[in-house]
C-alpha cells in the first residue's frame, strides 16, 4: 500500500462496515431494494454505481472551485445524469435482457442519495484523488449490501445463484428438493428485501454496540 | 372510469414506497414526527402533480421515437429518448425551484410549512421515478398522466404518514437494542408492504390470481423482444 497513506486507506475501508452507506448512513436505499431479487442484477447495479460514483466524485472535485454554490445541485444532477446515460446505453448495448430487468432503476441512480450525499459531503471539499477513493469506498460498501441481499433472496427464493441451480432441480426433484425442500417464493417479493436489510442491520448492530441508536 | 382505475392503482397497488421502494431515503429520514411527515408528503403530491404531466408533454413532443414530426416530416426519423434522464431531471430541478419561488411569493404561510422540504424534493427518487414509470408504462394521455402523478403522490403521502405515526408510538415499546431506530423501521415497512400487497386483488375482483398474469405478460414481452431482435439481426445481415 505504498500509494495509499493511512488516511486514504481509511477512506476506502470505513464505508465497508462502520460507516456503511446503506445500513448506517441510510442513503441510497431506493434503488438498493427493488432490484435485489436476483444476484446478477445486484452485481450489475453495484458496478454501475461504482462507475458513476467514482467518476462523478472526481469530476465534481475537479470543478469544486468553479461551481457557484447556489446552483451546485443542478450542476451535480447534470454530471450524474450524463454518467448514468452512459451506463444505460452500455447496458442496452451489451446486456439487453438485464437492462429490461433493471428498467427504470438504472435511471434512478441519478437520484440515488449516496451519490448526491458524497458529492455534497466530500467531493466539494477535497482533491480529486481523495474524492475518487471516497467514491470507490462508498460504492463498494453499497455494493456489498446489495450483493449480500441479492445472494440470500435468490438462493432462498428461487434456489439458484446467477441462474445456476445450486440446490438441485425443483421439477425433477433432484438435490435438496428430493428430501422435500421447497423454494420460499416469498423471498422474491418486494417486502422481503426490506426485512432482509432489517436483519442485516440487526446483525451489524448487535456485533458493534456503539452503533445502536436511541429509540 | 379509466381515470379512477389508474388513480386507485397508483395509490394502493403500485404504491411508490411499498411496491417499488421509491423515495425511501426521505421516507426513512423525515418520518420521525407526523407533522413534518405531512409537510413533506404534501410537497411530494404537489411536485408530482406538476412534473409528471410536464414530463409527459416533453416525452410526447420531443423525446419519443418520431416525436419531432410536428416540426416537419424530415424530423420523423429522430429518436431522442436517450436524453430523457437528463431532460426529466432538469425539468424537475427547475420546477422545484420555480414552485418554491411562486409559493414563497403568493402564500408565505404555505411556504413556511413546505419551504424547507422543497429543495429536498429535487433529489427524491419518487419524483424522478414517477416520470420514468410514466414513460415506461406508456400512459396514453395528458389527463391520465396528471391522475397518475397525483395518485402516486397520495400513495407516498399515505405511506410516510403511516410510518411516522407508528414511529411516534414505537418510542414507548421495548424494541431489542440493536434493532432500535433504523432496523425496526425497515421491518415495519416490510410488514406494511405485505399488507399493501393484499390490495393487488382489488381491481381484478380478488378471486383471480394476479401474479401469474404478470408473469405470462413478461414472458410474452420477452418472446416478442427476441423476435424483434432476431429480425433486426437479420436485417443488418442482409444490409451487409
Amino acid at each position: 500500500m505504498g500509494l495509499l497513506s493511512k488516511k486514504d486507506t481509511a477512506l476506502l475501508t470505513d464505508p465497508l462496515a462502520d460507516n456503511n452507506p446503506i445500513t448506517i448512513q441510510v442513503l441510497g436505499i431506493c434503488s438498493a431494494l427493488a432490484i435485489t431479487a436476483e444476484l446478477k442484477a445486484s452485481i450489475v447495479m453495484a458496478v454501475s454505481v461504482l462507475f458513476v460514483l467514482g467518476l462523478g466524485n472526481v469530476v465534481i472535485s475537479l470543478m469544486r472551485n468553479i461551481i457557484p454554490s447556489k446552483i451546485r445541485i443542478i450542476v451535480q444532477l447534470i454530471v450524474v445524469a450524463t454518467l448514468v446515460i452512459i451506463v444505460d446505453l452500455v447496458l442496452k448495448a451489451f446486456a439487453y435482457e438485464l437492462s429490461k430487468t433493471l428498467s427504470v432503476f438504472v435511471g434512478l441512480i441519478i437520484t440515488n442519495c449516496i451519490i448526491m450525499g458524497r458529492f455534497e459531503a466530500f467531493a466539494l471539499g477535497n482533491g480529486p484523488w481523495r474524492a475518487f477513493l471516497d467514491g470507490i469506498g462508498n460504492a463498494v460498501g453499497y455494493g456489498v449490501i446489495l450483493i449480500v441481499v441479492g445472494f440470500f433472496r435468490e438462493l432462498l427464493g428461487s434456489g439458484t445463484l446467477l441462474g445456476f441451480k445450486v440446490l438441485g432441480d425443483p421439477i425433477e426433484k433432484s438435490g435438496l428438493y428430493s428430501i422435500g425442500y421447497e423454494n420460499n417464493g416469498f423471498m422474491l417479493l418486494s417486502p422481503m428485501a426490506l426485512i432482509v436489510v432489517g436483519i442485516l442491520i440487526w446483525i451489524q448492530r448487535s456485533r458493534n454496540t456503539s452503533l445502536i441508536e436511541e429509540n | 372510469m379509466e381515470h379512477l382505475e389508474l388513480f386507485f392503482k397508483s395509490i394502493f397497488i403500485d404504491n411508490m414506497v411499498f411496491a417499488t421502494f421509491l423515495g425511501m431515503c426521505s421516507y426513512l429520514a423525515v418520518s420521525k414526527k407526523v407533522a413534518t411527515a405531512v409537510g413533506l408528503g404534501a410537497a411530494v403530491i404537489f411536485v408530482l402533480a406538476v412534473t409528471v404531466p410536464l414530463n409527459w408533454l416533453l416525452d410526447q413532443y420531443i423525446l419519443k421515437d418520431g416525436a419531432l414530426v410536428w416540426l416537419g416530416p424530415e424530423y420523423a426519423a429522430y429518436d431522442l429518448s436517450f436524453l430523457s434522464f437528463i431532460m426529466f431531471i432538469a425539468t424537475i430541478a427547475t420546477m422545484v425551484q420555480l414552485v418554491e419561488i411562486i409559493v414563497e411569493k403568493f402564500s408565505p404561510s404555505l411556504y413556511n410549512s413546505l419551504g424547507i422540504f422543497l429543495p429536498l424534493i429535487a433529489v427524491n427518487c419518487a419524483i424522478l421515478g414517477g416520470s420514468l414509470f410514466m414513460q415506461s408504462r406508456e400512459i396514453p394521455s395528458l389527463g391520465l398522466a396528471l391522475t397518475y402523478g397525483v395518485g402516486s403522490g397520495i400513495g407516498w403521502f399515505l405511506a410516510i404518514l403511516a410510518i411516522a405515526a407508528i414511529r411516534e408510538k414505537i418510542r414507548y415499546s421495548s424494541v431489542p437494542p440493536a434493532l432500535r431506530g433504523l432496523g425496526i423501521t425497515f421491518i415495519i415497512t416490510g410488514l406494511m408492504a405485505i399488507g399493501f400487497m393484499s390490495f393487488g386483488g382489488m381491481l381484478t375482483g380478488g378471486d383471480e390470481e394476479v401474479k401469474p398474469v404478470k408473469e405470462t405478460e413478461a414472458i410474452v414481452e420477452k418472446v416478442q423482444e427476441k423476435v424483434e431482435k432476431e429480425e433486426i439481426a437479420k436485417n443488418t445481415k442482409t444490409i451487409k
